[in-house]
């Protein structure tokens, strides 16, 4: 305790001249000044009657403790239901993490079972209330315990589980998954309390513990399934329609309508007797027959992904183990060729494409560069920041998944041949891959339902292994399988986004919460490995055993999360619907110079040399064994330069015609089109917001006159105007963004729109720090830097 | 590729399609027709040959090479779409002949010219007969002009607009515009003849209490007489921006009192407590090496301020200068900036480095070195946010301090981000201050090798483009406003950019015989507005000067590859005007409604609740935007 009474002291010395200068000036006087300045009135008031508190000799823990004890027990968060507090300390200092000059807030930390929270003892002002993007499970301050990523203590030294009992750190620094850096100090706290949480939160956030611990169940067991948020658009939208979730023969059998696809829908794993591991329903070419079913295991079934208009499909598959390879994958390929013209392409992703591991390793080192305790290490990093994005390789795993992904799309699109893409257990690339062809060809999966639906179809269904892939149980023997996968098809489909804004009808803000969304372990969505796992617990689980099971909102259910104003901000203003197709107009328009589909005759020429024609077929099986061992398949290596090159070639073929939104679309590959994910990795960096600036300031600036336009048309209907042009995207809404910005119009936007409100923000601009000793100009020939601009001595007067 | 004007926003839908004739008409009235590209009036044909274009994107192209003494423009025959090429022959740096009479191999033999523009053009001719001379000599010729005793085009030029450029800029109206003349602060026409300062302009405001007699002496002390003047004063806290060359301490530590007052002077105008003086130069070792400031040994070791004080040069000492501090700014000099611009064009021309981008981008400098200038003038501008004045030098004032100046007033006066704004920034503290544009550039001048060559200016035009990204709804003009001025810093079309200095604009009769490349601008604005802008006076805009940040301009240093080539228009530029065109217009109908509707029915559109029913016509600008 007098540790903490010193450097309680040190503290407010420290500010003085802050205090003082802000006092003076009537400035904006932010949350933690307030604090400290409270702080200080309460210690005068106690210590004696002069006007200006002297700290030397007044300040004792007892009457911090009397002045903090009476507000303590009111502070804490408003709890959910099924939420139970665990542990709980007082008068911890949480840093404001930006700052080198120990800045910061005193409050109670608490550990419940869904979060580690933060209150601040301060009453929270207006503003901080009328949060606009407001997560109705986690504030600010929290930090869902799946969210957690790394604990370090002092001197930043990793806090692992199995703690020797009896020691805590006076600082604890807490990295979470969506890159919040939080830091408390620990030594202001009575011994026991401190003791307590900190061994409370390492507990309950490293250490292993089972699935039926996570939060999500006590939460479903205290919450009725039907939460309703009225009006709004994004809830609107979402109720018109729903999610395809993937969990019935319908579904299935819809979207394979949809596509045009001619395969059969297989229902016989609807109780998981052909396997546990297969989906409860899925999708095989026609040719597979029942015995394939059963034979299989599971293993080397070509699962039908997405048919292209040609005919031709996408299908993937786990593949199969050597020994089996001469009859299994025969029989595969032939079921998978028969389905269109006999031809087929398949692709090993573990050949070409990194493993889980490397993606894993890749982004660790990726996320330290946004994991940022200390403004002056991240500005000495500023220098190096090219190259050490570069070296962390990140970026490039993103290129060569959508290169990957281009090209199946060329194979579909240009040969119209069957793709069957297949790597181990076939549910981790080869869902990116295929998610990211289906984007990039079918425009309905670039709007918000068709995308949700999407992921509902190759993520959840498809037997994703959410739950080791995320690790929220920290089981010691799925450290391994631990692996951003799903972020980085996330990261995938913003960088299509960036480069075809228009094209998608959800926002990068959306891609950004689904990010976070993951590590909010409530939602069945991103829970269980597969369709099996998630039965079988969500059975075991409910109250009524006998009956329904365990009703669990999946991440869809966006009300559970955000008010119907947030969610409007989930909807991108530059996307417009497809326009109704006016033949009499249309039909002038073109189409076949459009960047769309492939020229409808390639189907009836002579198929590419790796198809094959009907008469051939005979000689598939053979032809088949032969060219699997001598890597007939197009299974390019990434830098081999033909490949490269033919990508290229379709790239440029694809670009040289006019842009359709809602036709295929490709993404840029070259150096300078692939970027970091800016909204989602820098948001809280306070050093780098651009107050009132960014992409968001000119976006608002579309959706304000897009709610204009659209109440216009409102006025317009009412007098039964009939709008003869064809003005798509212009649909009267019931709100929009436009509205929710508008309403704020007294706080500038900033870059970190809309994760982090004006407050936090500084009027100085931030200068970089350290600028010269990172600068090196090396290489100069003859000295260049030492020289001088103009001329030499002689010229000076 | 493709023109040489902006093709990147060309408005046409096809990327591919030529650009030129439909920019050129866009750009003059009068015209006459050759083959499909129009020429400038008193532009003259000089010679047409058949030539292969090796072009490194899409192969050798055959076709035809047009010279004229303004531009080289080449049409391939038999690809299609046909590719074209529109070059200017300012833009032209260095021509050279490739491969000889003797040389083996498919077109092997022809002409290599290297552009200042980011690009290179190789042509093959017929080995046969010296096929390549006439060509050649005519190129070399007309290219440069100054080093054959010709005129430069923009003497020749005929070209007439509706707006007469030269009337932007009035020195007078600036400054009045700014509160000046005031108690403080003087106009002085000491310079009229430019006989105190011959690369400063004519008019000058120095500090109220400082006398002609006075000025003449600090003169003496400044490198090239520049003495500190004023070029900005901040309306509320009077805080000013000064400019100037470094004084001649040299190596002995020489002081001038003349120099110590002057600059009191400018201190004491609004009460500033130190004045500040921000050197642009590094400042590696610079407090060290004071010390020994004597000895010469150690001007091996150290810094260009340094080497500057061995030639007589320096920077102002604390004991000679009680009253200001000093700071360095750590941006390199010309020649460091030359080396990383060459450096970044082998990165992206012809082909963007496929491997290890990033590392590449890093290693040619050039964003560090534009991180560099951006913060300095981030630190100018908050020194004067908070009322302290200052004064800012680099060697002779005429390089990084017009960067550093015009960014910092950028930041700080929301009248520069206007399209004329920026017009008369530039005529102010780049054209009018000597930036040395006809060294810097070379223009109509054969020596490519010329130590004085750096792309200062065109650094500074990437610093505003890094602004503009950053706040997209911070500035009137357009990308394509500054792509035109990079196109016109070269082309030798315009006046603008020519000569070195006022005094050398008026022996050369400047004004009167050439066109204002504002003349151009200012006759098609709408053109160069961006429809983001929201007018917000009195903001003060920080860019943030972070590598995380900042990011190679594309669409200028890679607009001639046709990959990378970004779309047309920005499609969140698209949308916006879609809907404003679809505003006016419902508003419009709406208009119709109610007048045509009298019944009382329609009343309740009197009430309504949009903002600009009641101006439906006028092009509403937004001023209730929440910025």
């Amino acid at each position: 305790m007098f540790d903490g009474r010193v450097l309680l002291k040190q503290v407010i010395l420290l500010f003085w001249p802050l205090i003082s200068t802000w006092v003076q000036g009537a400035e904006k006087i932010d949350s933690c000044q307030l604090q400290v300045l409270e702080m200080l009135s309460s210690l005068g008031s106690a210590g004696g009657k002069s006007a200006k508190p002297s700290f030397v000799s007044y300040v004792t823990p007892e009457e911090i403790k009397s002045e903090k004890e009476p507000s303590r027990k009111e502070k804490h968060p408003d709890l959910l239901p099924g939420e139970v507090v665990f542990c709980s300390a007082s008068t911890v200092l949480k840093y404001t993490q930006d700052d080198l000059s120990q800045r910061g807030v005193f409050g109670v930390l608490l550990c419940t079972n869904f979060r580690v929270s933060f209150v601040s003892d301060e009453e929270p002002t207006e503003e901080m209330v009328r949060t606009l993007f407001k997560n109705k499970l986690y504030g600010e301050n929290d930090i869902p315990l799946s969210c957690v990523d790394n604990i370090y203590g002092d001197k930043r030294k990793l806090i692992t589980g199995g703690l020797v009992k009896n020691k805590y750190p006076s600082k604890m620094i807490i990295h979470c998954k969506d890159l919040r850096v939080f830091q408390f100090s620990l030594s202001f706290s009575k011994e026991e309390d401190a003791k307590k949480i900190f061994q409370g939160i390492v507990h309950h956030c490293l250490e292993p513990k089972s699935l039926r611990c996570l939060f999500a169940f006590s939460y479903c067991e205290n919450t009725s399934p039907n939460r309703k948020c009225v009006g709004g658009l994004f809830t609107k939208l979402l109720r018109k329609k729903q999610t395809v979730m993937f969990d019935s023969v319908e579904d299935w059998t819809q979207d394979m309508k949809r596509t045009k696809g001619n395969c059969r829908v297989v229902s016989e794993n609807s109780n998981f007797e052909l396997s546990p591991k297969l989906p409860q329903y899925f999708i095989v070419p026609k040719n597979v027959s029942d015995e394939d079913l059963t034979k299989y295991q599971g293993k080397g079934l070509p699962m039908w992904c997405w048919s292209h208009h040609s005919g031709c499909a996408l299908f993937k598959t786990a593949s199969i183990p050597l020994v089996q390879e001469d009859n299994v994958c025969c029989r595969m390929l032939t079921a998978v060729a028969h389905n269109h013209l006999y031809s087929v392409k398949t692709e090993d992703l573990s050949d070409t494409l990194p493993t889980v591991q490397d993606i894993l390793l890749s982004y660790n080192k990726f996320k330290q560069f946004f994991l940022i305790d200390n403004t002056t290490e991240f500005w000495m990093s500023d220098m190096k920041w090219f190259s050490s994005l570069d070296n962390c390789g990140w970026l490039d795993i993103i290129r060569q998944c959508l290169q990957k992904a281009v090209e199946v799309v060329e194979s579909l699109e240009k040969e119209n041949t069957n793709v069957l893409i297949m790597e181990e257990g076939g549910s981790d690339l080869c869902c990116v891959v295929s998610s990211l062809v289906q984007l990039m060809l079918d425009p309905y999966y670039r709007t918000l339902l068709g995308f949700q639906s999407l992921v509902q179809k190759e993520w959840v269904a498809g037997g994703h292994a959410f739950l080791d892939r995320s690790n929220h149980l920290h089981l010691k023997d799925k450290v391994e399988s631990q692996s951003p996968v799903f972020l980085l098809f996330l990261e995938c489909v913003w960088q299509l986004q960036q480069q075809h804004g228009p094209a998608f009808q959800f926002s990068e803000t959306y891609l950004t919460v689904l990010s976070d969304s993951v590590h909010v372990p409530v939602f069945t969505t991103f829970l269980f490995n597969n369709d099996g796992h998630r039965d079988s617990l969500l059975r075991a689980e409910s109250p009524h055993t006998q009956r329904s099971p365990l009703n669990c909102p999946t991440v869809w259910d966006w009300s559970v999360q955000f008010d119907c104003k947030a969610q409007d901000l989930f909807t991108n203003p530059l996307y417009t619907e497809k326009p109704k197709q006016d033949t009499s107009v249309r039909k002038s328009y073109r189409p076949r110079h459009l960047r769309q589909l492939s020229l409808p005759s390639s189907a009836f020429k002579t198929p590419p040399k790796k198809g094959f024609f009907k008469d051939e077929a005979d000689n598939l099986k053979k032809i088949l064994g032969v060219k699997r061992l001598s890597r007939w398949m197009l299974s390019p290596s990434s830098d081999s330069p033909q490949t490269s090159s033919s990508v290229r070639e379709f790239y440029e073929a694809w670009q040289t015609k006019p842009l359709d939104y809602h036709g295929l679309l490709l993404p840029c590959l070259d150096g300078p089109s692939i970027r970091v994910w800016m909204q989602r990795y820098l948001r809280w960096i306070h050093d780098v917001q651009i107050l009132g600036g960014g992409p968001v300031a000119m976006l608002s600036k579309v959706s304000e006159i897009l709610g204009e336009v659209q109440e216009l048309q409102r006025q317009l209907d009412r007098h039964g105007c009939t709008l003869t042009s064809n003005h798509k995207g212009a649909r009267p809404r019931a709100k929009t963004a436009a509205a929710v910005i508008a309403a704020r119009s007294s706080v500038r936007l900033s870059s970190s729109f809309p994760f982090v409100t004006s407050r936090n923000w500084a009027f100085k601009p931030a200068i970089p720090t350290s600028l010269l000793q990172s600068l090196m100009v090396t290489g100069m020939p003859g000295n260049l830097a030492d020289r001088e601009d103009d001329g030499g001595p002689e010229s000076l007067v | 590729m493709a023109s040489a004007s902006i093709p990147v926003y060309n408005s046409s839908n096809n990327p591919l399609e030529n650009s030129s004739s439909h920019n050129a008409s866009r750009e003059s009235l009068k015209m006459e027709p050759l083959a499909d590209c129009s020429l400038l009036p008193g532009e003259e044909r000089i010679i047409d040959k058949d030539i292969i274009y090796i072009c490194p994107f899409s192969g050798a192209l055959k076709g035809k090479v047009f010279i004229t003494n303004y531009r080289l423009y080449f049409k391939s025959a038999d690809a299609d779409p046909a590719v074209t090429l529109d070059v200017p022959l300012g833009a032209i740096g260095r021509v050279e002949k490739m491969g000889g009479a003797s040389s083996r191999g498919e077109n092997s033999y022809g002409l290599d010219i290297t552009c200042k523009d980011m690009r290179n053009l190789r042509f093959a001719l017929k080995q046969e007969g010296h096929s390549r001379r006439d060509i050649f000599d005519i190129l070399f010729k007309y290219a440069f002009p100054l080093s054959h005793g010709l005129l430069l085009f923009a003497y020749l030029s005929q070209e007439k607009f509706e707006e007469n450029g030269w009337s932007v800029y009035k020195p007078m109206e600036e400054f009045r515009r700014q509160g000046l003349p005031n108690d403080k602060w003087r106009v002085t026409f000491i310079n009229a003849n430019y006989e105190l300062c011959d690369t400063y302009p004519t008019i000058l405001v120095v500090p109220f209490k400082a006398t002609e007699e006075d000025l003449r002496k600090v003169c003496t002390f400044r490198s090239r007489g520049r003495i500190p003047v004023l070029s900005w004063i901040h309306r509320e806290n009077q805080a000013v921006i000064c400019r100037c060359s470094q004084p001649l301490v040299g190596m002995s530590g020489k002081r001038n009192k003349d120099d110590e007052r002057y600059l009191d002077l400018i201190r004491e105008a609004n009460g500033t407590a130190k004045l500040t003086i921000y050197d642009a130069r590094p400042s590696v070792n610079a407090v060290a090496n004071k010390a020994l400031a004597s000895c010469l040994l150690h001007c091996m070791l150290v810094s260009e301020v340094r080497t500057e004080e061995a030639t007589g040069g320096g920077y102002e000492g604390d004991d000679a200068y009680q009253n200001a501090e000093l700071v360095f700014l750590d941006i390199h000099n010309i020649h460091v900036m030359r080396e990383s611009l060459k450096k970044l064009k082998d990165i992206v021309y012809p082909n963007v480095e496929e491997s290890h981008w990033l590392s590449s981008l890093e290693s040619t400098h050039w964003l560090e070195h534009i991180k560099l200038v951006i913060s300095g003038a981030i630190q100018v501008a908050d020194k004067i946010s908070g009322g302290n004045s200052v004064v800012v030098h680099c060697s002779d004032g005429w390089d990084r301090t017009a960067q550093l100046t015009s960014l910092a007033m950028l930041m700080l006066d929301s009248h520069y981000r206007t399209l004329r704004g920026f017009q008369v920034l530039l005529e102010k503290e780049w054209i009018g201050f000597g930036h040395k544009f006809a060294n810097r550039i070379g223009h109509g001048d054969k020596n490519h090798a010329d130590q004085d060559r750096s792309p200062i200016f065109v650094q500074f035009i990437d610093c505003v483009w890094q602004m503009t990204k950053q706040f997209p709804t911070a500035f009137e003009f357009n990308e394509r406003l500054l792509v035109t001025i990079l196109d016109h810093l070269f082309s030798c079309r315009f006046g603008t950019f020519l000569f070195n200095c006022e005094r050398a604009r008026d022996t050369n009769e400047l004004r009167s015989k050439t066109v204002s490349l504002w003349s151009l601008v200012n006759s098609d604005l709408s053109f160069y507005q961006n429809p983001f802008y929201t007018p917000e006076s009195n903001r003060v805009l920080y860019p943030v000067a972070s590598m995380r940040h900042l990011e190679l301009w594309v669409t200028y240093y890679i607009r001639w590859n046709p990959r990378i080539r970004q779309q047309q228009q920005s499609p969140v530029e698209q949308r916006y005007i879609e809907l404003l065109a679809l505003r006016d217009e419902y508003l419009k109908k709406l208009e119709e409604l109610q007048l045509s509707d009298s019944s009382p029915n329609s009343s309740h559109l009197s009430n309504s609740s949009t903002p600009n029913a009641a101006s439906p016509t006028q092009h509403i600008t937004h001023l209730h935007t929440p910025f």
